[in-house]
C-alpha cells in the first residue's frame, strides 16, 4: 500500500503513470519503479527464478534484482531484460516478466523446484550426453534458458559518445563519495562525481543522516552526473560513465571509488520469499516511494543498521513480532527501545526457515537457536508478512579490481579492504570498512585531499582517521537446513549444498567453485553471492578468507547497452572523387576493401559479361579510362629518400632517373611478398610511389614504423585521399592526352615519368602499362580531377571497370598481390625474382629470401590456357590441380580473354608441373575435372610492344 | 528425467566423490612432468595414461586447472582450415570430440550447430573457395554457400550488413562449440583416475638440464628428478622457454571476448565474418558469446580494454541490428600465443627430453584432443607423431611455414 504523502519521497502524486504487468492494468506515480509501482498495487509475485522457476520479488531494490526482469512489449519494438528495481516506470508501459512458462502467477515452471534433489549441482554434466539424446535434451535446455527475448525489429540504433576529461572522478555519491568530491573541490581539482541514482546522497535520502553534504555538493563547482554509472575501469585512468542516453569516455587524473558496499542476503530456509527482504530495499521503498508492504515484520539482523531500520519501521507504524539477532548478546546493546514497547528480541539465534502462505508470500518463520554459526532447537515459531534482513555487506570492490588493486581480507570487519592502490586511484567510506557518518566523511576528506596531493604535486596536510566501531559484517550468516532451499545465489538459485556437494567434489578453489556451480555468473555477476560463496568455501575447506580469495571481477560493473557501446561506429564507405561520375554512367558498384569501385558500366540491352568485352576491347582498340584512385599513393622525400625506398623494396632505386619510374615489390621479414607499385623519381631527393589498393593502409603505416625505427633522413606523405588517379589506356590514348596537353609525347617514353597541366589540372603522369596497351596513369588533386575524367569522356574515351581491367592484366599475366600470391609466396615462387636486387647490402626479407633462395621452389606460378574449342563453364579461381589424387596447385586467377577467344589464366602449381605445354587437371567443385595446358605467359603481345606505344 | 540423476535424488549423502584429487606434497621423480594444466596438457596426460601406460606423471598448474586459454575461448571446434596439414590435424581433433562426453561419462555440452564463415567480398568469396575445395579432399564437410541459404540458417542476419553485403559464405556443417571448463575436468579427472597427479597452484621456477638433456624442474613445492617435460603453457610459454634458453618466433597478442546477458536462444548458428572482424554464437545459457580478431600489439596480460567492446558492438550491430538494446554483461581476454604462419609449434626440442606444445594462438581449444593424443605419442615415443611433423619448431629455421595465416585471422 502507499502510506501518505512524506517529505522523503521522490514520485510525484500530480502525475499518475498508467501501465500493465503480464496483461493487468496497474497505476503508479510519475519517479516510481517498475518495482515499487507494482508492490504498491499489491502485487506479490514479480518474477520467476531461473532454475527452479519460485516466485520471486524485492530483494535489493539496487540494481541487482535478476529475479524481477521484464520485457517491455509496448513500444514499435520491445526491449528486453529491463530491471524492474530501479528502471522508472513510463506511462503506457506494457511490462512481461521474463522466462515464465505461462505467466509468473502460475508459472508451469516451477514444478522443477518438486524435482530440485534430483538436479544437484552441475547435473547437466552427469546426464544427458548419449550421443543419440543429447541433441534432444539439448533443445529442451535451449527451451528453457535465457531471461528477456531480443525483439527482431528493434532498429539499429547508434547514440553519440562523450569524451570527458577531469583532475578528479568520484565514483559514487554516497556520504564519502560527496564528501571525498568536496575536499577534492576546495582543494582546486576539477571534479566530476557520478551515481546511479537518480538523486545524489545515497543512504542520505532515506535515513536521519543530515543532508548537509547534499547541499555543499550542490553548491559547489562539482560537475555531478546521476543516473550514471561507471561501468568499467580501464588502463590509465580511462573510466566508461554509461548514462541512459550515452557513454562518456573519461580521462581523468586520479578516481576516488567510493562505492560502498552491497547488501548481502543471509542463507537460510526459504529465504528467497516473496516479502523476505533486505533492509535497504525496505527503507528505500518506505521512505523514497511510501510503499509499505510490511505490515508485521521479523527482523533478521546483526549490526547497528539493522536496528536503526527497526526503529524506522516502527515509527512508520509496522509492528515489529520479533527481532532475530545472529551475534551473542553481549554483543548486542540499544535495545531499550524495543524492550520498552515489548518486542521480542532473540540474540544468539537465527531463522531456521521461512513458510510461505497460501499467497506464496512469507507467513511465518521459524526462529532457532545459533550458536557458532550452528543452528540448534527451536526458539519461537512467529507469523509475520515480512522479513526484514540486515546481516553484511560486502564492498563494491569491482572498480577497484579492475585497476589492479591488492586486497586484503579484514578478519575483524569480515570484508576485504583495498590495501595496494595505484597511486593515481583511490578508495574510501565502505570500502575501507567505514560505516559510521563520522568516519565515512572523514575518509572521504582523505580520499579527497589525497586526490588533491597527487594532481598538484601538494602536501596538504590530511586528517587524521577515524576508528570505526562498528561491526557491520556477521561472518557466517549461513544457516544450514537438511531440506535445503537456502540461497546463496538468487540469480542462479545456488543452494547452500550445492556449495558443498561441488567442493565434495574436488571444485575447492573459488574460480573452480564459481565455474561448476556457476555462482556469480547471472546478471548480477554475484554481487549478492560472492561473498557468501567465499565464506562457505574457507569453512569447507579450513583455509581463511585471504587465502581463499575471489574471483577476478571484470567490467562490466552493471551490463552496457550495445547501442553506448558501439555508438555511432566506424565501418568507412570509401569513394573517390569520381563517384558520381561513375553513378552517372550507370556503373555496377563493387566492393574493394573499403573501396565502392566500378565493377563494370552498364549498358542498355547489353549483358554483364558483353558489356565487360566491349570494355576490354575498346582499350584493345581504341582508348579507355578507368578510375584508379583507390591506389594508395605515398611520396617519400628527404636525403635519405632514396636509401629508405631501397630497403623496403626488392629493387634498386638510386640509380633511377629522375623523370622515371620503376616497379617496386615490398616483402616482409619472412620474404612473402606483401605489396607492389610503380616508383617514380621526382628530384633526387623526392620519389613518389604507388601501392596495392587493399594494402594503401598497411603499408602506410608498415614504412612509418620503419622510418621511426630507421631514424633515416626522409619523410613519408600519404596522398592516397587527396589525390584522384585515372588510368587513360590504349592505342588512341597517346591522342586524346595531346588534346589537353601542351606535354611533348613523343619524348615520353613507358616507365617514364612527368609533370603537366593536363585540361588546366596540374598533374603527376606516369606512363605505365599495367592493362597491356600504350597507357598514361594521371594523378591529380582529387578536388580537380574530375575535370580531366570529364574531357577524356568527352573526347571519346570509354570508362572501363575493375572486370575489364582483371581481364586485360591477365592478358598480360601482371599478377594481383593478394589473389596471385599468398601467405607463403617469396617473390621466386610469386615469378618476381627478375625484380629482386640480391647484392643490395640490405632490405626487408632479404637474409631470409637468401636461404629461401638456396632451396627447392615448393610451388611456382605459371600461365595455362584451356582448349580454344572449350565450350563447358570455365573453372573459378581456387579451383584445385590435381595429379594423382594429389593436391599440386590451384588456380589464382582465370578469365575467358574476349581478345584471345580462349579461357586463360594464372596458377600456382608445382614446379615440376610447371614445363610449358604440359597438362594439367583442373577439379571443379562438383568433382569433375577439365584439362588444361601450362603456356608463356603474358598471353597477349609477349613482346610488349603495344604498352611501349612501339607496335604498328 | 534421466534415470542417471536418480541415484541424487535418493541417496542422503551426495553420491559423487572428487573428480580429481589434490595431492599435497610431490614425489621425488616422475616419468614425465607436464607444465600447464589446460585442456592441453591435462588432455597429454590422459592419453599418456590410456594409451601408452605412462602414468608416473605429474600435471603442475601454476593457478587452476582449465583457468588459462581453455576456460577464456569462445570454444568453437571446426576443422575448415586451409592447409593440408591443418586440415587433416583439425578434422582428426573433431573426430576425437565426437566421443569424448561418451568417454569421459562426463556432459561436455558437444553441440553441433554449423560454422558460416560470412563472406563481404569477391575476394573472401575466393579465399571461402580455396578452402572448401582443400577440406572436400580431405573429407571434410565444406562447401560455399550463397546469401540465400544463411539466411535460412541465420533468417534474422541482416545481409546488407551495413555497407558489406553478404556475398556468401564458407559452410562447415560440423562446425560445434562445448562447454570449455568441463572439457579440462574430464581430462583431468580421466587422468587422475589413471594415476596421473594434479598439482593446482604450483608454479615452475626453473627447468635443469645436463649435458643437452632434461633432468629436473624446480617448482614452488620442491625439486623434481624426471627426464621428459613438456610445456603446454599457451601465454605463459614464452617465460618457460627463457629458462632454458629456447628461441621461438612466438608473440604474445591478448585475445578479447565478452558475453551478453542471457537472452531466449534464438541463433543456432556460429556465424564468423572476415571483414567486419567479429564472430558470435549463443550459449546454451541465453549468453550471447561474441569475440574479435587480436589486439595488433604484444601484450603478457589479460587485461580488458574498452575499445574492444566498443568495436565490436558497433560491428554487431551492422550484422544484427536489432540487439541496439541488448547489454553486455562482461567482457574478458586471454593470452594468445601467436606464431607468424598461425599454426602451432608441437613436437621434441633441441633439448632432449623437452617438448613443446606451443603457438596456439587463437585455435587452441578446437585442437585439445588431437594435440593431446599427437603429444602423448610424441613423448612415449621420443619421436613426433605423423600428424605433427609440419609443426616443428625447425619449420621457421628452415623457411617450411605452413600456409595457414590468410584463413585464420578471426576465424578462431
Amino acid at each position: 500500500m502507499r502510506l501518505p504523502q512524506q517529505t522523503s519521497e521522490i514520485i510525484n502524486r500530480e502525475k499518475p503513470v498508467a501501465f500493465t504487468f503480464e496483461g493487468k492494468k496497474y497505476q503508479g506515480f510519475e519517479g516510481d519503479t517498475i518495482t515499487s509501482a507494482l508492490l504498491a498495487n499489491g502485487v506479490k509475485i514479480l518474477g520467476r527464478s531461473f532454475k527452479y522457476h519460485r516466485p520471486r520479488s524485492v530483494l535489493s531494490f539496487a540494481n541487482h534484482d535478476m529475479n524481477v526482469i521484464v520485457d517491455d512489449v509496448s513500444g514499435q519494438y520491445f526491449i528486453p531484460n529491463i530491471r524492474a528495481d530501479v528502471t522508472k516506470v513510463i506511462d503506457g508501459m506494457k511490462l512481461k516478466a521474463v522466462n515464465t512458462f505461462g505467466g509468473v502467477e502460475n508459472d508451469k515452471a516451477s514444478i522443477l523446484g518438486r524435482f530440485s534433489k534430483f538436479l544437484p549441482v552441475g547435473f547437466y554434466y552427469k546426464a544427458f550426453h548419449t550421443k543419440a539424446l543429447f541433441p534432444m535434451w539439448e533443445k529442451m535446455f535451449r527451451a528453457m534458458t535465457g531471461l528477456g527475448n531480443v525483439d527482431f525489429k528493434t532498429p539499429k540504433i547508434k547514440t553519440a559518445k562523450d569524451y570527458g576529461f577531469c583532475d578528479c572522478l568520484v565514483v559514487g555519491a554516497g556520504v564519502a563519495g560527496l564528501s571525498a568530491a568536496l575536499a577534492a573541490a576546495e582543494n582546486g581539482l576539477d571534479v566530476v562525481l557520478v551515481d546511479e541514482n537518480s538523486q545524489i546522497g545515497g543512504s542520505i535520502n532515506y535515513t536521519d543522516i543530515p543532508n548537509e553534504l547534499i547541499e555543499r555538493a550542490k553548491a559547489a563547482s562539482i560537475r555531478i552526473l546521476s543516473d550514471c554509472y561507471a561501468a568499467g575501469y580501464y588502463a590509465d585512468n580511462w573510466v566508461a560513465l554509461v548514462h541512459k542516453t550515452h557513454m562518456t569516455k573519461m580521462r581523468a587524473k586520479t578516481v576516488i571509488v567510493a562505492s560502498g558496499a552491497f547488501e548481502q542476503p543471509p542463507v537460510f530456509r526459504n529465504n528467497d520469499l516473496p516479502n523476505i527482504m533486505l533492509a535497504g530495499a525496505f527503507l528505500r521503498l518506505l521512505k523514497l516511494y511510501s510503499v509499505k508492504i510490511i505490515e508485521n515484520a521479523v527482523f533478521l539482523v546483526a549490526n547497528d543498521y539493522g536496528y536503526e531500520t527497526a526503529k524506522t519501521a516502527l515509527a512508520n507504524g509496522i509492528n515489529i513480532k520479533a527481532i532475530v539477532d545472529l551475534r551473542n548478546g553481549d554483543e548486542v546493546s540499544g535495545l531499550e527501545e524495543f524492550v520498552a514497547k515489548n518486542i521480542p528480541v532473540y540474540t544468539a539465534s537465527c531463522i531456521y526457515e521461512a513458510v510461505a502462505g497460501k499467497d506464496k508470500q512469507v507467513e511465518r518463520v521459524k526462529i532457532h537457536e545459533f550458536n557458532d554459526g550452528i543452528a540448534g532447537t527451536l526458539k519461537a515459531e512467529i507469523a509475520c508478512d515480512g522479513v526484514v534482513m540486515a546481516t553484511g555487506f560486502a564492498p563494491a570492490l569491482n572498480l577497484l579490481y579492475q585497476a589492479n588493486t591488492k586486497m586484503r581480507f579484514d578478519d575483524a570487519l569480515s570484508q576485504f579492504i583495498p590495501d595496494v592502490l595505484l597511486n593515481s586511484v583511490f578508495a574510501c567510506g565502505k570500502l575501507n570498512g567505514n560505516y559510521s557518518y563520522e568516519t565515512r566523511v572523514r575518509d572521504g576528506e582523505f580520499a579527497g585531499i589525497s586526490a588533491a596531493n597527487f594532481v598538484k604535486n601538494s602536501k596538504i596536510k590530511l586528517p587524521k582517521a577515524l576508528a570505526e566501531t562498528q561491526k557491520p559484517n556477521h561472518p557466517w550468516p549461513i544457516i544450514e537446513h537438511e531440506h535445503g532451499k537456502n540461497f546463496v545465489d538468487f540469480d542462479e538459485d545456488l543452494q547452500l549444498k550445492d556449495f558443498k556437494n561441488a567442493v565434495q567434489e574436488g571444485f575447492d578453489n573459488i574460480e573452480l567453485l564459481k565455474r561448476y556451480t556457476t555462482n556469480g555468473m547471472g546478471p548480477s555477476q554475484g554481487k549478492h553471492s560472492n561473498m557468501n560463496g567465499l565464506r562457505i568455501l574457507a569453512r569447507l575447506t579450513g583455509k581463511p578468507a585471504q587465502e581463499v580469495g575471489t574471483t577476478t571481477a571484470r567490467p562490466f560493473y552493471h551490463p552496457v547497452p550495445m547501442k553506448h557501446l558501439g555508438g555511432r561506429g566506424f565501418s568507412p564507405n570509401r569513394v573517390t572523387p569520381l563517384h558520381s561520375r561513375h553513378g552517372a554512367l550507370d556503373a555496377v558498384f563493387m566492393l574493394a576493401g573499403n573501396w565502392q569501385r566500378p565493377e563494370y558500366y552498364a549498358r542498355d540491352g547489353i549483358s554483364r559479361q558483353n558489356a565487360i568485352n566491349a570494355e576490354v576491347m575498346a582499350v584493345h582498340d581504341n582508348v579507355g579510362i578507368i578510375d584508379v584512385g583507390t591506389l594508395g599513393k605515398l611520396e617519400v622525400i628527404g636525403p635519405d629518400a632514396a636509401e629508405f625506398l631501397e630497403r623496403v623494396y626488392i629493387s634498386k632505386y638510386k640509380g633511377l632517373k629522375i623523370g622515371n619510374c620503376r616497379y617496386g615489390v615490398a616483402c616482409d621479414e619472412t620474404g612473402v611478398v606483401v605489396d607492389d607499385g610503380i616508383i617514380a623519381r621526382l628530384s633526387d631527393n623526392h620519389f613518389y610511389f604507388t601501392t596495392t589498393t587493399s594494402g594503401a593502409a598497411n603499408i602506410y603505416r608498415e614504412l612509418s614504423r620503419l622510418n621511426m625505427i630507421w631514424g633515416l633522413d626522409c619523410g613519408i606523405v600519404n596522398h592516397t585521399g587527396s589525390f584522384g588517379a585515372i588510368n587513360l589506356a590504349g592505342p588512341n590514348s597517346k591522342a586524346v592526352l595531346a588534346k589537353f596537353t601542351d606535354l611533348n609525347l613523343d619524348d615520353f617514353p613507358f616507365l617514364g615519368y612527368r609533370e603537366a597541366l593536363v585540361a588546366g589540372v596540374k598533374c603527376r603522369i606516369i606512363r605505365a602499362g599495367f592493362v597491356g596497351e600504350l597507357g598514361y596513369e594521371i594523378h591529380a588533386s582529387a578536388l580537380e580531377i574530375h575535370k580531366i575524367w570529364d574531357e577524356f569522356i568527352t573526347a571519346g574515351a570509354t570508362p572501363f571497370g575493375v572486370e575489364a581491367q582483371r581481364v586485360l592484366r591477365l592478358q598480360k599475366g601482371h599478377i594481383i598481390i593478394g589473389q596471385d600470391t599468398d601467405g607463403l609466396s617469396t617473390p621466386y615462387n610469386a615469378a618476381l625474382d627478375w625484380a629482386l636486387k640480391m647484392d643490395k647490402p640490405f632490405f626487408v626479407g632479404k637474409r631470409s629470401l637468401e636461404i629461401i633462395a638456396k632451396k627447392p621452389k615448393s610451388q611456382v606460378l605459371a600461365g595455362f590456357a584451356l582448349p580454344k574449342d572449350y565450350e563447358g563453364a570455365p573453372p573459378q579461381e581456387c579451383h584445385l590441380i590435381i595429379e594423382n589424387g594429389d593436391i599440386v596447385g590451384r588456380i589464382t586467377s582465370i578469365t575467358k580473354s574476349p581478345k584471345l577467344g580462349q579461357i586463360i589464366g594464372l596458377c600456382h602449381i608445382k614446379p615440376e608441373l610447371a614445363a610449358i605445354g604440359s597438362e594439367i587437371k583442373i577439379r571443379f567443385s562438383n568433382g569433375s575435372f577439365v584439362a588444361a595446358n601450362i603456356v608463356n605467359t603474358p598471353f597477349y603481345d609477349p613482346e610488349n610492344l603495344n604498352q611501349k606505344g612501339v607496335a604498328k | 528425467m534421466p534415470w542417471r540423476l536418480l541415484r541424487f535424488g535418493l541417496s542422503k549423502k551426495h553420491p559423487e566423490p572428487r573428480m580429481f584429487d589434490a595431492p599435497d606434497a610431490l614425489k621425488p621423480s616422475y616419468d614425465v612432468v607436464i607444465i600447464g594444466g589446460g585442456g592441453h596438457g591435462l588432455a597429454c596426460a590422459y592419453y599418456l595414461a590410456r594409451d601408452f601406460g605412462i602414468t608416473n606423471v605429474c600435471v603442475l598448474e601454476k593457478g587452476y586447472i582449465g583457468g588459462g586459454n581453455t576456460g577464456r575461448n569462445t570454444t568453437i571446434i571446426r576443422s575448415n582450415y586451409l592447409t593440408p596439414e591443418g586440415a587433416q590435424f583439425y578434422d582428426k581433433s573433431l573426430e576425437l570430440w565426437q566421443d569424448l562426453s561418451t568417454e569421459f561419462d562426463l556432459n561436455l555440452f558437444y553441440s553441433n550447430r554449423g560454422h558460416f564463415t560470412l563472406a563481404h567480398t569477391d575476394a573472401a568469396m575466393r579465399t571461402s573457395r580455396w578452402r572448401a575445395e582443400v577440406n572436400k579432399h580431405y573429407g571434410i564437410d565444406s562447401e560455399v554457400v550463397g546469401p540465400e541459404f544463411v539466411k535460412k540458417h541465420a533468417p534474422m542476419i541482416n545481409l546488407q550488413c551495413g555497407h558489406h553485403p553478404i556475398m556468401g559464405a564458407l559452410y562447415h556443417a560440423p562446425g560445434s562449440v562445448a562447454r570449455h571448463d568441463a572439457v579440462a575436468w574430464g581430462y583431468g579427472r580421466g587422468a587422475n583416475m589413471r594415476g596421473v597427479e594434479i598439482h593446482q597452484r604450483t608454479e615452475v621456477l626453473g627447468i635443469d638440464t645436463k649435458g643437452g638433456k632434461v633432468c629436473g624442474v624446480k617448482t614452488s613445492k620442491g625439486y623434481i628428478e624426471t627426464t621428459k617435460v613438456l610445456s603446454a603453457t599457451a601465454g605463459s610459454t614464452p617465460r618457460i622457454l627463457k629458462m632454458l634458453d629456447i628461441d621461438t618466433p612466438i608473440f604474445i597478442h591478448p585475445l578479447q571476448a565478452m558475453v551478453s546477458e542471457p537472452l531466449k536462444p534464438w541463433l543456432d548458428t556460429i556465424l564468423v565474418s572476415g571483414s567486419l572482424h567479429i564472430y558470435i554464437s549463443q550459449s546454451s545459457r541465453g549468453e550471447l558469446v561474441m569475440g574479435a580478431s587480436l589486439d595488433p600489439y604484444e601484450v603478457h596480460s589479460t587485461r580488458s580494454t574498452l575499445d574492444f567492446p566498443e568495436g565490436l558492438s558497433a560491428q554487431m550491430l551492422d550484422m544484427f541490428p536489432f540487439l541496439s538494446e541488448v547489454k553486455v554483461m562482461r567482457q574478458w581476454a586471454g593470452m594468445a600465443d601467436m606464431t607468424p604462419d598461425f599454426a602451432p609449434i608441437m613436437g621434441k626440442t633441441r633439448i632432449d627430453g623437452f617438448y613443446l606444445d606451443a603457438g596456439w594462438g587463437t585455435y587452441g581449444f578446437k585442437a585439445t584432443p588431437v594435440s593431446g593424443k599427437t603429444m602423448a605419442y610424441t613423448i612415449a615415443n621420443d619421436k613426433p607423431h605423423e600428424l605433427i611433423t609440419a609443426f616443428s619448431s625447425e619449420r621457421f629455421k628452415n623457411y617450411e611455414l605452413t600456409g595457414e595465416k590468410g584463413a585464420a585471422s578471426v576465424g578462431h
